[in-house]
C-alpha cells in the first residue's frame, strides 16, 4: 500500500509531481497533500494548474498572481507549517522568462511579435513547458520545504513529460529557417533532395498558412536564438530536477479503463526514464462497508418487496447490492493494473459523497490519502 | 428507464453529430453508442476521431486504426459502422498532395518532422485539417449521389478546447487569405454552422461536469454552433424512498426500522453490520442528493436530455450494445 504520510512527512521529499488523465482529481489530490504536508508541519507550496473556481476561492487564489502566496487555513494544529498556494499563469510566465533572458529591448521586442503571442497562450505544450517553468523557480526560490505540483489536464499524461522536449525541438529554428529560406539551406546527397522538395513544402505551407505569418515566425526564432542557450539549458535542468533525489511522482487515476490505462503508461514511462514514482493514487474508489454477500441482501430485499413491507429496508439492501457491484468493477479493474504492475504501491481514496470545495473536505481527503 | 423519445427531428436530421464532454465523462463510449444507434435499421455511419489517442481501437477491442475508414461493428437490424482515426500529418499530406506533387518528398519531409512542424506553427491548422477531413467524409457520394454515410459521429476533444475546435473560422484568421485551404475551410465553418450539425455533450450528475457543459452550451450559443442533447452518463438508480432521502443524506437514517425490516427478511446482522449499511445508505442518498441538484441545474440548458445507465459489469462489447438499446429507448433515431 502506498504510504503518503511517510512521504510528505520525510523531510527528504522536496518535490512531489502529482500527474495523470484529465478528470481524475490531481488539482485535488495536489492540494490536499500539500495542505496535509503543512498541517504535519512542512512549509509547504502548491502550484495549481487549472483548479475549480471554488477550490481556488477556498485556497485563496481570486486572482491569477502567478506568485505563491500563504493560505489562512482555519483549524490548523498548533504545531503546524504553513500552506502556500498559486495557479499558474501561462502567458505571464513565459513573459516573465523572455524578461530574464533577454536585454529588455530585445525582450520588448519578441513579446510584441505577433507569433510569440500565438506560442505563448496557444500552442499545445506551452502549459506543460511554463509548469515545468515554474516548478524550477519554486525551487530556486528556496523558501518553501515541499512543493506539490499539479499538472496539465492534457489528453494523455505523457504529455507532461513530452512537452517541453517538444518545445525546445520547435523553438531550435532549424526548421523555420529551413522553412524561411530553403534556398539557402543548401546540402548534398539526400539532403540535398530533400532540400529541393523542402522548397516545394515552404512554397504550400506558406501558401496555407500566409508569409506573413513565416515571417513573424523566422523574426522570433532570430529573436530567441540568443537567449536559447539559458532557454534550453534551463529546460534541461528542470527536467534533470524531476529525476533528482527528493522529487516523487505520484500517479492520480479513477477506477475507470481510461485513466487506469493512462496510469499504466506513465508508471512504464517513468520507469524508463529512471524518474522515482511513489505509486498511485486511485480516487473516488467506493469501497463496501458492510459486510453482507450481495446475494443474501438481494434475496431478501425480494422478500420484502414481494411482502410489501419494510421499504427502507429493501431500499438498503438493494443500495448494498449495488455498491458491492461497483466495489467489485473497481477491485477487477484495479486488479487488472498491479497484475501488470505488481510493484507499485497504490491507495485506493474512497469517494466523497460531495464535490471537494473548502479546506475541510481538502482534509478530508487527505486522511483518505493517507488511509486513515 | 425512460422510454418516451426525447429526440426532436432537429436532432434526428443532422449528419454530424459532434459529441463532447469533460474528460472522464465517457464522451468516446458516449459517441461509439450513438453512432451504433444511428446505424440501426441497415445505415451506415462513420465514428471519428480526432485526437490520436485510438479510443475507438480500444473500446472495439481492435488493433490501432490506421488513417482509413475502416467496419468496426455492425449495428442491430443490419446496420454499418465504421471507424478512422485522423490523423492530422496524414491528413496534410493528402491535402498537399491534391495541390502540389510532392511524390516521394513527403516521406522525406514527414521523416524530417516537418510536417508536425508546419501544424505547430499556425495551431490552427491542424484543427482546418481535421474538421476539414471530416466534412470530406460528410460530404461524400456514391456514383448515384447517395451520401455514402447516413451520419457522421465525431469525437470531439474535451469541452475544455471544443469551441476552439470547432471555430474554425477564427482559427483561419491566422493562416493565408487566400488558396486552396481557405477555399475549404469556407466549406467546412458552412456545414458546422448549419442545422447539419449538433454537438451533443456528454455529461456526469456532479457539480464540476455539469457547470462545465453549461459553460460549453453557452460558449457554443456564443460561436453560432448548435447544442444538440446533454447525455447523462453512468447513471445509478436511486433506490431510497423519496421521504427517506433528505434525512438520509443529513445523516438521519432510522437504524430500528431497519434492523426490524431485516429481522422480517430473516436477516439478523450483527451491530458493525448494520452500522456499515447505515453508512452506505448516507452516502448514497447524499449522493442522490447532489445528483438531483446538479440535475436541476443542467435544466438550464434547455436542452434535450438523454440518459444512460453505469454498466456495472464493466464496459464491453456487451455492455456498448446496451447503451446502444437505451439510446434507442429514448428515441435516438
Amino acid at each position: 500500500m502506498l504510504d503518503l504520510d511517510a512521504l510528505i512527512q520525510d523531510r527528504a521529499t522536496k518535490v512531489v509531481v502529482c500527474c495523470g488523465s484529465g478528470g481524475v482529481g490531481k488539482t485535488t489530490t495536489a492540494a490536499a497533500l500539500a495542505l496535509r504536508a503543512a498541517d504535519h508541519g512542512r512549509c509547504a507550496v502548491v502550484l495549481t494548474i487549472d483548479p475549480a473556481k471554488r477550490l481556488a476561492q477556498s485556497l485563496g487564489m481570486r486572482e491569477l498572481g502567478n506568485h505563491p502566496h500563504r493560505v489562512d487555513a482555519a483549524d490548523t494544529p498548533d504545531n503546524a507549517g504553513e500552506l502556500h498556494a498559486m495557479m499558474l499563469d501561462m502567458r505571464r510566465t513565459f513573459d516573465e522568462m523572455v524578461h530574464a533572458h533577454a536585454e529588455p529591448d530585445r525582450a520588448a521586442q519578441i513579446i510584441a511579435n505577433p507569433f510569440y503571442q500565438t506560442i505563448s497562450t496557444s500552442f499545445s505544450g506551452t502549459q506543460e513547458y511554463m509548469a515545468m517553468e515554474k516548478l524550477g523557480q519554486l525551487v530556486a526560490a528556496g523558501d518553501w520545504d515541499l512543493i506539490v505540483v499539479d499538472t496539465p489536464p492534457s489528453r494523455s499524461a505523457l504529455d507532461f513529460l513530452d512537452a517541453p522536449q517538444r518545445m525546445s525541438s520547435f523553438l531550435d529554428g532549424r526548421m523555420i529557417r529551413l522553412l524561411s529560406a530553403p534556398a539557402r539551406a543548401g546540402g548534398r546527397g539526400i539532403l540535398k533532395i530533400a532540400t529541393a522538395s523542402f522548397g516545394i513544402f515552404a512554397k504550400a505551407v506558406s501558401t496555407i498558412i500566409g508569409g506573413q505569418l513565416l515571417k513573424d515566425a523566422a523574426a522570433f526564432v532570430q529573436a530567441f536564438d540568443t537567449m536559447f542557450g539559458g532557454f534550453r539549458e534551463r529546460a534541461q535542468a528542470t527536467y534533470e530536477l524531476l529525476r533528482a533525489p527528493g522529487t516523487a511522482f505520484v500517479v492520480v487515476a479513477a477506477p475507470e479503463p481510461d485513466a487506469l490505462r493512462e496510469a499504466s503508461y506513465f508508471v512504464d514511462r517513468l520507469s524508463t526514464e529512471g524518474m522515482p514514482l511513489a505509486g498511485l493514487v486511485v480516487n473516488r474508489t467506493h469501497p463496501v462497508l458492510a459486510e453482507l454477500p450481495a446475494a443474501r441482501a438481494s434475496a431478501a430485499a425480494d422478500t420484502l418487496e414481494s411482502n410489501g413491507v419494510s421499504p427502507l429496508a429493501a431500499a438498503v439492501l438493494r443500495l448494498h447490492a449495488d455498491r458491492i457491484e461497483v466495489a467489485d468493477r473497481e477491485k477487477r479493474m484495479l486488479g487488472r493494473f498491479t497484475g501488470a504492475h505488481p510493484h507499485v504501491p497504490l491507495i485506493g481514496v474512497p469517494a466523497l459523497a460531495t464535490d471537494v470545495y473548502d479546506l475541510d473536505s481538502l482534509r478530508e481527503i487527505g486522511r483518505r490519502l493517507a488511509g486513515v | 428507464m425512460v422510454t418516451s423519445s426525447v429526440w426532436p427531428d432537429e436532432l434526428a436530421r443532422a449528419r454530424l453529430h459532434v459529441v463532447s464532454g469533460k474528460g472522464g465523462t465517457g464522451k468516446t463510449t458516449v459517441a461509439a453508442a450513438l453512432a451504433l444507434a444511428l446505424a440501426i435499421g441497415g445505415r451506415r455511419t462513420l465514428l471519428v476521431e480526432v485526437e490520436a489517442r485510438q479510443g475507438i481501437a480500444q473500446l472495439f477491442d481492435q488493433p490501432p486504426l490506421p488513417y482509413e475508414e475502416k467496419r468496426i461493428a455492425v449495428a442491430p437490424g443490419g446496420g454499418e459502422l465504421r471507424a478512422l482515426a485522423i490523423d492530422p500529418e496524414a491528413a496534410l499530406m493528402e491535402y498537399l498532395a491534391m495541390f502540389y506533387n510532392l511524390g516521394f518528398a513527403g516521406r522525406t519531409l514527414r521523416r524530417m518532422g516537418a510536417i508536425e512542424f508546419a501544424t505547430t506553427l499556425a495551431p490552427g491548422l491542424r484543427d482546418v485539417l481535421l474538421t476539414g477531413k471530416v466534412k470530406e467524409c460528410v460530404g461524400r457520394t456514391d456514383k448515384g449521389g447517395r451520401h455514402v454515410y447516413d451520419a457522421v459521429v465525431l469525437d470531439a476533444p474535451p469541452t475544455g478546447r471544443l469551441v476552439r475546435f470547432l471555430d474554425v473560422t477564427k482559427a483561419m484568421a491566422d493562416l493565408a487569405k487566400v488558396g486552396p485551404i481557405r477555399n475549404q475551410s469556407d466549406g467546412v465553418v458552412r456545414l458546422l454552422h448549419s442545422d447539419q450539425t449538433v454537438v451533443h455533450l456528454v455529461t456526469l450528475l456532479e457539480d464540476l461536469p455539469v457547470q462545465e457543459t453549461l459553460d460549453a452550451v453557452a460558449d457554443l450559443h456564443a460561436a453560432d454552433l448548435r447544442p444538440g442533447a446533454v447525455i447523462r452518463n453512468r447513471m445509478r438508480p436511486s433506490r431510497l424512498p423519496t421521504r427517506s432521502m433528505s434525512a438520509a443524506a443529513a445523516g438521519r437514517v432510522d437504524e430500528g426500522r431497519i434492523r426490524a425490516g431485516l429481522a422480517e427478511a430473516g436477516l439478523d446482522l450483527k451491530p458493525d453490520v448494520i452500522d456499515g449499511l447505515v453508512a452506505e445508505t448516507v452516502a448514497h442518498a447524499t449522493r442522490a442528493q447532489v445528483q438531483a441538484a446538479a440535475l436541476t441545474r443542467l435544466a438550464e440548458a434547455r436542452l434535450p436530455s438523454i440518459e444512460l445507465p453505469e454498466l456495472v459489469g464493466g464496459l464491453d462489447l456487451g455492455g456498448l450494445y446496451e447503451l446502444v438499446e437505451a439510446l434507442t429507448a429514448q428515441g435516438v433515431r
